[in-house]
């Protein structure tokens, strides 16, 4: 379940970061389409988040670490609402930028997520 | 006048509400990076120096040290103004020495490292973006003394 929605998060991070990425080249802020695709991210960060708390108190425990666990997923889940205001008061090409860079960093955040977690043994 | 028509009409509307100009435009994209920084190196180096701090303290300590560095030049980048783009500008160029130099002793005496710094093999870890981070911000806290 949770390397299911690990691989999920990170793919669509990945399409996010192209997305906002081609609108700073394009020399364009993000607009509304970009923020209901911030928001689908974002949720599904919060879902990742909401069942990796249910699964650790079920008693399962990360191959690495809980707390590293804990840590990453709030960071994950963190990563574009952040930017995402960010972008909110950063009108230009580089608001784009940014989210572009938050997508990234979330993107990498669910490698390391995966590897915390102990990936492909449950 | 010739930097800012250099510089292309962005940075003039940047330059032309003075204070807040370190944190807006390309600077919003550095704020966010060295703030997502300060996040990742300020709560490993806390967890470490208190889970495992006699595994490799050097490292912990290290990483520590990189974390206020990195929080210091956020906060001046959002505060503005000339004395903190100054600050900013000295905390940039220490943090550039840092990364080369811890970097090179991680590799030069790998024994001193049992367990690796925000800055080994010069931000590998993290993508060498620690090592583009300070270019960066020195590059555009040049540029930003127009303002």
């Amino acid at each position: 379940m949770i390397d299911a929605l690990t691989i999920a998060v990170g793919a669509t991070a990945l399409a996010l970061a192209a997305w906002c990425g081609f609108a700073a080249y394009r020399d364009e802020p993000t607009k509304d389409w970009h923020f209901i695709g911030m928001a689908v991210v974002s949720l599904l960060g919060i879902v990742q988040l909401v069942v990796g708390i249910v699964q650790l108190a079920g008693g399962h425990s990360p191959a690495k670490g809980t707390a590293l666990f804990l840590a990453y997923l709030i960071g994950a889940a963190a990563c574009v609402p952040g930017t995402g205001f960010m972008s909110l008061s950063e009108r230009t090409r580089w608001g784009s930028a940014t989210v572009a860079a938050g997508a990234v960093v979330l993107a990498v955040l669910e490698v390391r997520l995966f590897d915390i977690w102990g990936g492909g043994n449950g | 006048m010739d930097d800012i028509t250099k510089t292309g009409a962005q940075d003039t509307a940047v330059a032309a509400d003075g204070r807040r100009s370190l944190g807006t435009g390309p600077g919003r994209l550095l704020v966010t990076l060295y703030g997502i920084f300060t996040v990742a190196a300020a709560s490993r180096s806390l967890y470490q120096l208190i889970a495992q701090f006699h595994v490799a303290p050097l490292a912990y300590t290290l990483s520590a040290v990189s974390a206020v560095v990195y929080g210091f030049i956020t906060f001046s980048l959002v505060r503005g103004g000339e004395g903190a783009r100054r600050a900013a500008l000295v905390c940039c160029a220490l943090e550039l020495l840092g990364v080369l130099g811890v970097g090179s002793w991680t590799l030069l005496d790998p024994s001193a490292f049992p367990d690796a710094t925000v800055w080994s093999d010069y931000g590998m870890g993290y993508l060498f973006i620690p090592v583009f981070l300070p270019v960066t911000g020195l590059l555009w806290l040049r540029r930003s003394r127009t303002a």
